[in-house]
């Protein structure tokens, strides 16, 4: 009875959104009060029946409602609660589910917080938003339906793939979800903007705190997969530019372009049209990756279970959805306008060289995600692309752009002047050239890429300084420098924190790629090993039982120059229900290193093959992503978006007069 | 091996040939071992490879006519890029000049007065 | 107006190319020995470990070598249509057991029966690798002057037996 309540739910989830679009965008073009107010209540009821659906759905898991297909073939008895709540968005179905989930939370939050933004705009996004809704739910009914019924119903589930039975892998799917899907409100936004014609420094305004918030969720969504894959597939990777992780990287990417492009559309009016034509990208890049991931057409070790038929629908969605969006870009693009001038030299070229640079970015992980499939279709061959392209490609992209994120926020808006902002950049780049030629020598080593990449870090994190101590110095209010401090806006604090965040970033990956050591290596008991300076000791392997798996542990004692450092316990288990075989590494985490086992083959009947890392720096790449999420969300809880409601009102009306 | 962690593994193809627990990847490592040990430069041992599974077999795509837009495309997008921003930010200076009335000047004055707590 | 032209051309262009792809199979590897000569091997017969088989013996024919073991799940699928095709006797089908046992080689035949003219013993994978074999079965259609002309990777169907395998073996038949 429940999985029908959650498919009735769903079904009118669907009509509610269909409702929330007509009176939302006809209601807006032909300036119907009544409807356009409607709208926000339509919008939240459908939040409502979207929440049934998906509680409808976890019940069933928590209840082990084994009649229900989709539960069938993701839990099992003996799978733990939470996991049991995981597996909702465990498979294609209920992921979709939570999707939809993500964008009716996204929706409800828009008709909380948009009370100073005007009747038609809101009534315009909540119309946009809920077209989108309407595909989705469409394709959930029609072709994904995770409320399906098994008869006869097995005794017990198939269980959650194994892999998927992690606290990361439970995080991960909410978080980039919550990302992708943000990034459809600023798609929204845009898109309600070309619609009503009206596209100036208030837009900007509004949709700059959802655009970073949407941000801030996929940094941490993707920072999420990549720890994750590093800790639990057991050889010490974390980014593979596997086609699915490219299709959460490209929206990421190009979200960074239109976070730091709103940032100039908002302060300067200018770069309208580039702007929109960003926001509506890095959503169809979204649509894109939910494409990629579930259609089959790229091999990935992320592939939901392919379908074609499923692919069909999402490609029409995404025909419809963008292309759409992009007619009415380019009918409305051309009335928009140039906003305010600016030199050559001045912040906002600088913004726009970022753009261009990160828009390239994306367009070459693009490239190289579909070219194979390009060369394929075309009959011209079959190739493949992976981490030696990539990397090759975007290392010498992104070195621009770190180089910028120092330079552009101490450039004046309007008119830069070089020979000022060598001067005052002068030591931030003695100290990176320094620490470019000094610090790789504290490593070990001197090598040139180590070289470049710590003299970039410290190039950010250097001027970055600079910027913080400018801003003091010359604030306006407070004598002493704690109230200076204070008086500097919190959005200023959150574009050092996340600047700061790539720095570490940028060290952690430098410094892991310059001096990794990996020995792989068979052992016997009492065996010793050497990485890093660290003695790793082999002592033996005993069976373990686990709630749902049977598990090998070895144990590897970690000492340095004699004194005991850490004992690790990597497992080789086996996952009773689908019989597979899982290999849990076991890290030891610090500061400045990772000491990383996993277990390889048993060879022969006392030996075993172990793989033994040490990886300096590493949790600085996570780190890094973390601090950038978190000056995101500095910068997207700026108070000048929670001021009060009617003056805010009283002035975008006015400007929206005068452009 | 260094090299095998440019070549893909053609059962469980979305990993290396290192990483890969495949008996065929197995099998393959085992082969360039052998080849290594009996002097084959890296180049021959890749060459030994495509020519019984083509260019599928590397992640580090070659060089060739059909390639050739893979790997300068991505130059190409910047160099474009930043010949379009150019283009435009120089047109844009040359476009300059427009004036503003006294009665805009006034207008546009009373509204930049900023209301107290708010950041410029 | 120009440059919006080129944003909604690289847009259908994009979802041209993956409505294409929804049709292709990213998985499948074309093998690059078609139209070369077909590698040579010297391996032991299966039923017969003395005797030897090279693919030199087959010049001034047209055959099928066919890959199968007896851990492979999907030649069991295949079985059927290469029992019949051999029946019909249209083309010889010699068989090379790939990275099996003996006994299990033999004793496999023996209880779905033997469509091949003879089995080759590859037990290493050695020559399947000279081959380019990355998954168990595959069927090589091999020419009078010894060049491969058609790979099917994966079981082999009554109908590409009846669209791909049967006209290329007659044209190959009469050249």
């Amino acid at each position: 009875m429940i999985p029908e309540l959650g498919q009735l739910a769903l079904a009118l989830a669907l009509c509610l959104a269909l409702a929330q679009s007509v009176l939302g965008l006809l209601g807006a073009a032909r300036g119907e009060t009544v409807w356009m107010a409607a709208t926000r209540h339509v919008a939240r009821g459908q939040f409502v029946f979207v929440a049934i659906a998906f509680l409808c759905l976890a019940y069933s898991f928590i209840a082990n409602d084994f009649t229900v297909a989709y539960v069938a073939s993701n839990s099992n008895s003996a799978l733990p609660l939470h996991y049991r709540i995981a597996g909702v968005w465990g498979g294609h179905e209920g992921s979709m589910l939570l999707w939809i989930l993500m964008l009716s939370v996204w929706t409800f939050a828009v008709t909380l917080f948009s009370r100073h933004l005007p009747l038609e705009m809101v009534a315009r996004v909540l119309g946009v938003m809920g077209l989108v809704s309407v595909g989705f739910i469409l394709f959930i009914l029609f072709t994904s339906n995770p409320f399906l019924r098994l008869f006869p119903a097995p005794p017990d589930g198939r269980d959650l793939n194994p892999l998927l039975q992690d606290p990361g892998m439970v995080a991960h799917p909410p978080m980039l979800y919550m990302g992708y899907v943000g990034f459809s409100i600023a798609f929204s936004f845009a898109v309600a903007a070309l619609l009503s014609g009206r596209l100036d420094a208030a837009w900007a305004r509004w949709s700059r705190p959802w655009t970073t918030a949407a941000w801030c969720f996929l940094t941490i969504g993707i920072a999420l997969g990549s720890g994750w894959a590093y800790y639990e597939l057991g050889w010490g990777g974390w980014w593979f530019w596997d086609p699915v992780e490219n299709a959460s990287f490209m929206p990421w990417l190009t979200g960074t372009a239109l976070i730091h492009s709103l940032a100039v559309t908002e302060k300067r009016g200018a770069f309208r049209s580039w702007t929109v034509l960003l926001a509506i990208v890095a959503f169809a890049l979204s649509l894109l990756g939910t494409f990629l991931v579930r259609s089959g057409v790229l091999t990935s070790v992320h592939a939901f279970a392919t379908d074609p038929t499923r692919g069909i629908f999402i490609l029409a969605l995404l025909a419809i959805v963008i292309g759409g969006s992009l007619l009415v870009y380019v009918l409305r693009a051309p009335k928009i306008g140039l906003g305010g001038g600016f030199e050559p030299l001045s912040r906002e070229s600088m913004l726009l060289a970022n753009n261009v640079i990160f828009a390239s970015a994306a367009g070459s992980v693009l490239l190289g995600t579909l070219y194979p499939l390009a060369l394929d279709a075309t009959g011209l061959g079959k190739i493949s692309v992976g981490p030696p392209y990539f990397e090759t490609v975007f290392v010498p992209l992104m070195a621009p752009a770190l180089f910028l994120m120092g330079v552009g926020p101490l450039a004046r808006w309007k008119k830069a002047s070089l020979p000022d902002l060598a001067s005052r950049l002068r030591w931030a780049l003695a100290t990176s050239v320094l620490a470019g030629l000094v610090l790789p020598f504290a490593m070990g080593r001197w090598g040139a890429m180590v070289a470049l990449g710590l003299l970039l870090a410290a190039w950010v994190a250097a001027s970055g300084f600079v910027q913080l101590y400018e801003k003091v110095r010359n604030a306006s209010s407070g004598a002493n420098s704690w109230a200076r401090l204070q008086s500097v806006p919190r959005a200023t604090y959150g574009m050092l924190v996340a600047h700061f965040g790539v720095a570490v970033f940028v060290v952690g990956v430098t410094l892991v790629k310059g001096y990794e050591t990996e020995k792989d290596v068979r052992m016997e008991r009492g065996d010793t090993v050497e990485a890093g300076g660290y003695t790793f000791r082999f002592d033996g392997v005993t069976a373990v039982q686990g709630p749902n798996y049977a598990a090998q542990r070895g144990q590897i004692v970690v000492t340095r120059d004699g004194r005991p450092v850490t004992t690790l316990n990597p497992e080789k288990r086996v996952y009773r229900v689908q019989s597979m075989p899982m290999t849990e590494a076991a890290i030891s985490p610090g500061l400045t290193r990772d000491l990383y086992v996993s277990l390889g083959e048993p060879v022969g009947a006392t030996a075993w093959i172990v793989r033994v890392y040490h990886k300096p720096f590493v949790d600085w790449i996570w780190g890094g992503c973390l601090i950038m999420a978190l000056g995101g969300a500095l910068a997207a809880s700026d108070r000048r978006y929670r001021l009060a409601a009617r003056r805010l009102r009283e002035q975008y009306a006015a400007v929206a007069e005068m452009t | 091996m260094a090299l095998a962690t440019e070549l893909r593994c053609l059962v469980c193809q979305n990993q290396t040939l290192a990483d890969s627990n495949a008996d065929l990847a197995q099998d393959l490592r085992n082969q360039i071992r052998e080849k290594m040990r009996q002097g084959s430069s890296d180049a021959q041992i890749v060459d030994y490879l495509v020519a019984r599974y083509g260019d599928f077999v590397l992640y580090r795509p070659p060089l060739k006519a059909t390639t050739a837009l893979l790997w300068f495309g991505p130059l190409l997008l910047l160099a474009v890029g930043f010949a379009v921003l150019l283009r435009r930010l120089l047109k844009r200076r040359a476009a300059e000049g427009t004036t503003v009335s006294a009665a805009d000047r006034k207008r546009a004055a009373e509204l930049l007065v900023a209301p107290p707590g708010e950041p410029r | 107006m120009n440059r919006y032209a080129i944003l909604i051309a690289v847009f259908v262009a994009l979802l041209a190319l993956l409505a294409v792809g929804l049709k292709l199979d990213p998985r499948e590897v074309p093998s690059p020995l078609i139209g070369k000569p077909a590698p040579s091997f010297e391996l032991p017969e299966l039923h017969e470990a003395a005797k030897t088989f090279r693919e030199k013996d087959m010049i001034g024919k047209v055959w099928l070598l066919n890959v199968w073991a007896s851990w492979c799940v999907s030649c069991r699928e295949e079985h059927p249509v290469l029992l019949d095709l051999a029946a019909s006797g249209a083309v010889p089908i010699y068989g090379l057991n790939y990275k099996d046992t003996r006994e299990d080689g033999l004793a496999w035949l023996k209880g779905m029966g033997d469509p091949y003219k003879l089995s080759i013993f590859d037990a290493d994978g050695k020559v399947g690798i000279d081959y380019g074999v990355y998954g168990v079965p595959e069927t090589y259609v091999i020419d009078k002057a010894g060049i491969i002309r058609y790979k099917c990777i994966g079981p082999l169907t009554p109908r590409i037996v009846k669209e791909k395998v049967l006209p290329l073996v007659q044209e190959l038949e009469r050249a």
